[in-house]
């Protein structure tokens, strides 16, 4: 994010675009809610018309996939219009030229077309956000989880820019991180082509920096991704996998070929918590802490570094992760000893530039915001104020994606995925009320649907995709589309990944969990 | 478009034509309507039909004599017009054929005669002269019974819109200066001089500014908003204009309760057919002046009357009182400069502007000045809506106005400003009526309701009315006053079933004194009222109930003993024929005697006994 | 900011402007009860225990909802200020079980504190009170609203903090209460169960199931830390007693989310208790898992992988780090990876 979330009371309007913050970040979504009623303007973008839609000043509804000319038709707009801000563009950006070839085509006609976005909208949208000076952008993975996701994300940022709505309190661009440590995962370097501060692997000085620091030689060559390691799996050249507190089987896109890529291996080891579906196919279950049980620090999506803290001693015979990967290395001769999490923490303060300055003392209270260079530094809620990492922003010139696969007669039916209220990932599943409260798959079908399907809230359907089929309820709403059909990927009855599509973004090898095409039949009750 | 001179009197002179034609008018104020005057001008209508009479007939709201409903006025040319009062259809016929076609009145029904110039009948009291009215003044209340309030023209005719008119040409610190010239205060109980809020309205910075009616009378026995609103719509809305044309507002609200469709009816009429004629709506007779107008009909609770409640409840929000500060002129409706009065302080502006800020103040005390409209109820002769100057006595109002004391019973006491009011005992009959005196007594002036009980009413049990009534309508925002009045109520419950101690006087006191002080709004501030001035004028009653177990007035039926007495008994067997529960018994010519067990001092028995042998202490 | 000069109980204070008198009473030392007021929350002035005497006011004062000015002079104890504060305390307790020593907030509720510290005995007036029954139709929290006092802070949470106005009061005069719409069970309400009406209810009508019967306040251990649900970084406490998580309550210091949080935060960690938890290394033996020692278990990895890496090289092998795992777990891991295997094929989900 590059605001904070305590400049969501300062923002005068929110552009929310494919993120459902009521359920997914419930916290955000409540300032968002709370801002509502104190006369905060409200723009959603979404195919579904979800919670926040039925608050907001303009909804567009638009189709699966179309984000971009969405974007673009907004710029479009506002170009015409002559709503860009000028000084912005001229001090801070280069490129507009691009920009502006890009989304001439983009006419609102054309736009409402692709989109199914009424041109009524779009221009009341386009002209509330070019003309609200403090205007934030807020989106989620309903940008990024598309073949086009970066394309998706420089479109945003292609906006925002062209509106002067960055830099400033109460405006910017603000993903919000669907997982709790993912910002801190990417800070640490767990990325194949980054060591920790997203120092990339392939610069000789970073190179060497780690090497002294680490008294090792490394590999100038960037890793596998996630998609291309499953790939590798399969074709043989993976031979083994450490994995560490997750669950692809159950989360990653395309879960059958996740399986056989485990299966093709020669050894596994599952680090976790709970007999995950990917332990099961484990050679070796290493059983980890949960964050109760270890000290340690999480950066939230407002890069926020803040402590978490040991309550209670492990569970049973469980460890600490760090002490389990510690041993492992030890065992294979490259000693890593460590008394205290906070010894590893000023380490990899002292080789992250971002991190330089952030100490356990200094986040005893209320953490920091990185980047913090310095001890003396206070850390930085906004980012870019006077200029962005590369200077000048760059506007991109980008063209409409359409999604690797789109419904057909044989799968008539869009499938789009997320999560719920009541359910983060996996572990939520093990909590008695959460669990109780929200037992099972509730997949959400339009009436018009149903009528055509034969089935009611309650009933089950069998899900098909190309490359697998599951059972589930299901629950008949008009949040959703007509020709649409939403699931959520908690629960292992229904493993909802074993439909989605296992096509990525070129760039972020982003999976594409917001668009599969499926067919769906009445079933017998699960 | 505005009024031009030629125009208002075109409409003078056709109201004049009209007022000259053989006309029967009907009381149809809710009252009227209430007591049958629908089915009164049915038949008078199908009458004057059958008999092919050339007669307008009418309507009109209610006059103020809510006693003699359905109140019926019969006019001939040249002749007085004549109220007659008690009027069903079955009279219909007759006194259409006396009246109207005989040409001769129907002396015994008739209330008041009305000369306006032409010629007296013999034997009807004038409306000025006759008991009800002669010491009235009819300030605000003159168009009340006398003008069809459905109609625009008889509001013009009758000098409407001539206020308005006027302040157009005026300097707005110089209407507001009239206004306090005039000494008005705040007629809905507050007595707030209204010159000066609105100086703090006007004085207010705000992008937006509101004018708010406060018509949500919730008084039990109070129904002046609901006659003047019923009766003169235009008025009231013609005070706002000139309210808010003075502090710079635009937009009004009428906050009425739900339960007084008939004035929102004609409120609605005179806002439709007032913007047609471009008396509201935008560039108001051409002064570059917008004012619109809505109404918000309430739900009926009786915090709403509260100003700051009210405004919660017109957002949408629950009716609960704000705290003050801030205050509705600097943060009201929407947080924004908001001038807010009630029904009558409106509805007295129009004339202050025409007539100016002297004449008003001509009228009443040294620091309450003008008329004030009086609901009278209770146990007197005359009950209705009468408007006297301020400053006259209580006693003129019970004995002249008011008819006196029902049944030749004797005045015991009455209660004014409703369930924030006080009781206030015979020794106060001379008191002056006015914001101050009252006050100084314990009582409030409030928005006018005063109930009036006779020596059979229990005053224990008037408090415990009051405080039931406070209780239940309490919004339950502040503890003192949702929790307070409860244990009050409780408190004069157990006393009134004659399980009261000694204690529970000074608990009371303790609990009253708490809620007086800590309450958050004036509701809660005033609610112990009742308890408080009947401890300090009836404490006797307070004593006997407590130590004597006995309800003087002989009310409370747990403290009733009825007995039957020897020396007057002749054993005849009526009251046991009379007992629904069986407790008398006794043998034919023997004296009967009351089973207290059985005895459920229903007093049925007593008006059965000839002989009044039965006694109820 | 202009400040301004008061005096309370004869003590001079400078506050700023616009400070309200209760502020400014605590910052000049004297005791002043509050039961409806919250720094976070709009002021209702509604509860009236914090009434004091200010010089030339015609009643006592709500100083909660009072802004302090210049030359103000207040008292906070005078005897018709306790004796207003004893009677709004009997008040309250006289429709308020006497079930203290069971109820699970004894010993942090505030009624309790007052009601001790004025010496208010319950029963003073008598008469009726309450009998709701106990709301327990959710999962999450337990209603009794026999021990509510209508400070209205649960609604003003709802409203003001959570952006919901889930519920608000129903009813007129004694029959007040806090209800959903149309006073349906909370279940069947829009309620998300955030349970930020349980953080700032100052008596018992409010608790967290979960932790219902489960410790004495004086007995929780709190230790905060950041909450493992979702990327906004909510601050949570975990409560302990003996060696135990019973749930998580909210800490007002947090700086990204104060005394609010989401039903998963709040009542979702019970799941490090949960029985399914893995407690011992496991290997795969014959298609089964079979538990085995730590030793037994590193060695296996580390001469696995050290097998693997000889045999096909270092970038024969990945690993995947962990999105819920801390910065630590993962420096170390990609350090691991990087350095000990010596491969940069280290991912984790990133993207989702």
């Amino acid at each position: 994010m590059t605001n904070s979330f305590a400049d969501y009371l300062n923002t005068d309007l929110f552009f929310v675009i494919g993120s459902n913050p009521t359920e997914a970040h419930p916290m955000a979504g409540a300032k968002i809610m709370s801002s509502l009623m104190n006369g905060t303007k409200l723009i959603v973008a979404d195919p579904r018309r979800i919670e926040l839609a039925d608050k907001a000043d303009i909804f567009l509804q638009l189709r699966p996939g179309t984000d971009i000319p969405l974007l673009n038709g907004l710029m479009h707009i506002i170009i015409k219009e002559n709503l860009h801000d000028q000084k912005f563009i001229e001090e801070r950006t280069e490129g507009i030229e691009d920009l502006k070839a890009a989304v001439e085509k983009f006419t609102p006609a054309r736009v409402s077309e692709m989109t199914g976005v009424p041109e009524n909208l779009l221009y009341d949208a386009a002209r509330l956000y070019a003309t609200t000076s403090k205007a934030m952008l807020c989106y989620t993975l309903g940008i990024t989880e598309h073949i086009c996701g970066v394309d998706n994300v420089m479109s945003v940022a292609n906006l925002a820019m062209l509106t002067g709505h960055l830099g400033r309190e109460g405006t910017g661009v603000n993903p919000q991180r669907g997982q709790n440590n993912v910002q801190g995962a990417c800070d640490m370097g767990a990325l194949p082509g980054d060591y920790p501060g997203y120092q990339k692997v392939v610069n000789p000085e970073v190179q060497a920096k780690f090497e002294k620091a680490w008294g090792v030689k490394l590999s100038n060559q960037p890793g596998l991704t996630i998609p291309d390691m499953m790939d590798a799996a399969v074709e043989g050249k993976l031979k083994a996998m450490y994995i560490l507190g997750e669950d692809p089987v159950l989360t990653d896109p395309d879960a059958n070929h996740i399986k056989k890529a485990l299966q093709s291996m020669d050894f596994v080891v599952v680090q976790e918590l709970f007999m995950s579906e990917t332990a099961k196919f484990a050679d070796v279950i290493l059983p980890g802490a949960s964050f109760t049980e270890k000290d340690g620090t999480f950066t939230s999506s407002e890069r926020r570094v803040q402590r978490v803290r040991k309550a209670i001693e492990p569970i049973g015979d469980t460890r600490p992760d760090w002490w389990i990967v510690c041993e492992v290395a030890k065992r294979m001769g490259y000693p890593m000893a460590y008394a205290h999490p906070e010894e590893i923490f000023n380490e990899l303060a002292s080789l992250t530039p971002s991190y330089g300055g952030i100490t356990y003392d200094r986040i005893e209270h209320c953490g920091l915001q990185w980047p913090c260079p310095t001890v003396d530094h206070p850390g930085t809620p906004i980012l870019h104020t006077k200029a962005f990492a590369r200077g000048k922003g760059l506007f991109k010139a980008i063209d409409h994606t359409p999604p690797a696969e789109m419904p057909d007669e044989e799968y008539p039916y869009l499938l789009s995925t997320g999560r719920i209220l009541y359910h983060y990932n996996v572990t939520t599943r093990y909590s008695s009320a959460l669990d109780a409260h929200r037992p099972e798959e509730a997949a959400m079908i339009h009436p018009a649907d149903a009528v055509m399907l034969g089935v009611g809230t309650g009933d089950t359907v069998q899900v098909t995709s190309r490359r697998g089929s599951v059972k589930t309820k299901v629950a008949v709403t008009d949040k959703v589309q007509s020709g649409m059909i939403w699931m959520s990927f908690h629960y292992r009855e229904t493993p909802t990944n074993e439909l989605t599509v296992n096509a990525f973004d070129p760039i972020s090898k982003t999976g594409e969990y917001k668009v599969a095409a499926v067919r769906i039949e009445k079933t017998s009750p699960m | 478009m505005s009024i031009s001179k030629e125009m208002r009197s075109d409409i003078e002179e056709r109201y004049k034509r009209n007022l000259e034609r053989p006309r029967i008018v009907v009381g149809l104020g809710t009252c009227g309507i209430a007591a049958g005057g629908n089915k009164v001008m049915d038949a008078i209508k199908a009458e004057v039909a059958k008999k092919g009479l050339d007669v307008d007939v009418d309507f009109t709201s209610c006059i103020g004599m809510c006693f003699a409903e359905p109140v019926v006025e019969m006019a001939l040319p040249g002749r007085a017009s004549v109220v007659y009062g008690g009027v069903g259809p079955e009279n219909v016929v007759q006194l259409i054929e006396s009246h109207m076609v005989q040409k001769t009145p129907v002396a015994e029904q008739a209330q008041i005669q009305i000369l306006g110039g032409a010629e007296a009948y013999e034997g009807i009291p004038a409306m000025e002269k006759s008991e009800y009215y002669e010491q009235q003044v009819r300030s605000v209340t003159w168009r009340l019974g006398r003008t069809n309030p459905e109609r625009i023209e008889d509001y013009i005719a009758t000098g409407g819109y001539e206020g308005i008119q006027k302040a157009l040409t005026m300097d707005r610190i110089a209407i507001i200066d009239e206004i306090k010239k005039s000494g008005l205060r705040g007629r809905g109980g507050g007595g707030f001089p209204t010159g000066t809020k609105w100086q703090f309205v006007h004085d207010a910075v705000g992008d937006k500014k509101y004018i708010v009616c406060n018509a949500d009378e919730g008084d039990p026995g109070a129904f002046m908003d609901r006659s003047v609103l019923e009766g003169d719509p235009h008025a009231v809305l013609e005070g706002m204009m000139i309210a808010a044309y003075a502090i710079g507002a635009d937009e009004g609200v009428i906050y009425c309760r739900a339960e007084y469709p008939l004035a929102i009816r004609r409120l609605n009429m005179a806002i439709k057919v007032a913007e047609e004629m471009g008396i509201m709506g935008e560039n108001i007779m051409g002064s570059g002046f917008n004012f619109k107008v809505r109404i918000k009909a309430g739900a009926g609770a009786f915090v709403c009357g509260e100003e700051t409640a009210l405004l919660n409840s017109i957002e949408g929000q629950r009716g609960m009182p704000r705290v003050r500060p801030p205050f509705p002129a600097h943060k009201g409706l929407w947080q924004k400069p908001t001038c807010l009065n009630n029904v009558e302080t409106f509805a007295n502006v129009p004339n202050i502007i025409r007539k100016g800020g002297d004449w008003f103040s001509s009228m009443g005390t040294e620091k309450s000045k003008g008329s004030k409209v009086f609901c009278i109820t209770g146990k007197i002769n005359h009950t209705g809506l009468c408007e006297v100057p301020m400053g006259m006595t209580l006693r003129d109002l019970v004995y002249n106005i008011a008819g006196g004391i029902k049944d030749g019973k004797k005045f015991k006491a009455v209660q004014s400003g409703g369930p924030s009011g006080g009781c206030l005992p015979t020794e106060k009959l001379d008191l002056s009526i006015d914001y101050e005196s009252l006050g100084q007594a314990g009582a409030i002036m409030g928005s006018g309701g005063l109930v009036f009980m006779d020596e059979d009413s229990c005053m224990l049990d008037i408090a415990k009315y009051f405080l039931n009534f406070t209780q239940m309508e309490s919004c339950g925002k502040c503890t003192p006053c949702r929790e307070g009045t409860k244990r009050m109520l409780e408190t004069l419950e157990r006393i009134c079933e004659g399980n009261g101690v000694p204690e529970d006087i000074d608990n009371l006191e303790r609990l009253a004194k708490v809620i007086k002080t800590s309450a958050l709004c004036a509701l809660g501030q005033t609610a112990p009222n009742p308890v408080l001035t009947t401890l300090k004028y009836f404490r006797d009653e307070y004593e006997a109930h407590i130590n004597e177990k006995r309800c003087p007035a002989g009310v409370c039926p747990e403290l009733l003993n009825y007995t039957i007495l020897a020396d007057k008994c002749i054993g005849c067997g009526v009251c046991i024929k009379a007992c629904p529960t069986g407790a008398i018994s006794g043998e034919k010519k023997a004296v009967h005697v009351i089973d207290p067990t059985k005895c459920v001092k229903c007093g049925a028995c007593v008006p059965k006994c000839k002989f009044d042998a039965i006694a109820k202490a | 900011m202009p400040n301004v000069t008061l005096t309370v109980d004869g003590t001079q204070v400078t506050v700023p402007k616009g400070t309200t008198v209760v502020e400014a009473a605590w910052k000049a030392g004297a005791f002043v009860p509050t039961l409806c007021h919250d720094p976070e929350l709009s002021k209702p002035g509604a509860c009236r225990i914090c009434v004091v005497e200010v010089k030339g006011a015609r009643n006592l004062v709500a100083s909660c909802v009072t802004e302090a000015v210049e030359g103000m002079e207040v008292q906070t104890s005078t005897p018709a200020v306790i004796e207003a504060r004893k009677t709004i305390l009997e008040l309250m307790l006289d429709n308020h079980p006497e079930d203290c020593l069971t109820c699970h907030q004894a010993g942090d509720c505030k009624l309790q504190d007052y009601a001790y510290f004025y010496n208010v005995k319950p029963g003073a007036f008598g008469g009726e009170s309450h009998q709701y029954e106990l709301e327990d139709d959710n999962l999450f929290i337990v209603r009794n609203m026999n021990k509510c006092i209508l400070c209205g802070k649960c609604l003003r949470a709802c409203e003001e903090k959570q952006g919901r106005a889930v519920i608000d009061f129903a009813y007129r005069g004694f029959k007040t209460k806090v209800t959903t719409a149309l006073d349906q069970p909370l279940a069947d309400s829009v309620c998300v169960s955030c349970g930020s009406c349980v953080a700032v209810c100052p008596t018992g009508a409010l608790t967290e199931k979960a932790m219902l019967g489960k410790a004495r306040k004086w007995e929780i251990e709190k230790i905060r830390t950041t909450c493992p649900f979702c990327g906004v970084g909510c601050n949570l406490d975990l409560n302990v007693k003996g060696g135990k998580i019973l749930g998580a309550t909210s800490n007002p210091a947090s700086p990204t989310n104060g005394r609010d949080l989401c039903v998963k935060g709040r009542f979702g960690i019970d799941y490090v208790h949960s029985p399914k938890r893995l407690t011992k290394p496991l290997i795969k033996k014959n298609g089964a898992f079979v538990e085995s020692s730590w030793d037994e278990a590193l060695d296996l990895v580390a001469t696995k992988l050290g097998e693997i890496k000889n045999k096909f090289g270092s970038d024969a092998i990945a690993a995947l780090s962990s999105a819920r795992c801390t910065n630590e777990d993962n420096y170390v891991m990609q350090k691991f990876v990087r350095a000990g295997i010596g491969t940069n094929n280290v991912d984790h989900c990133a993207r989702t």
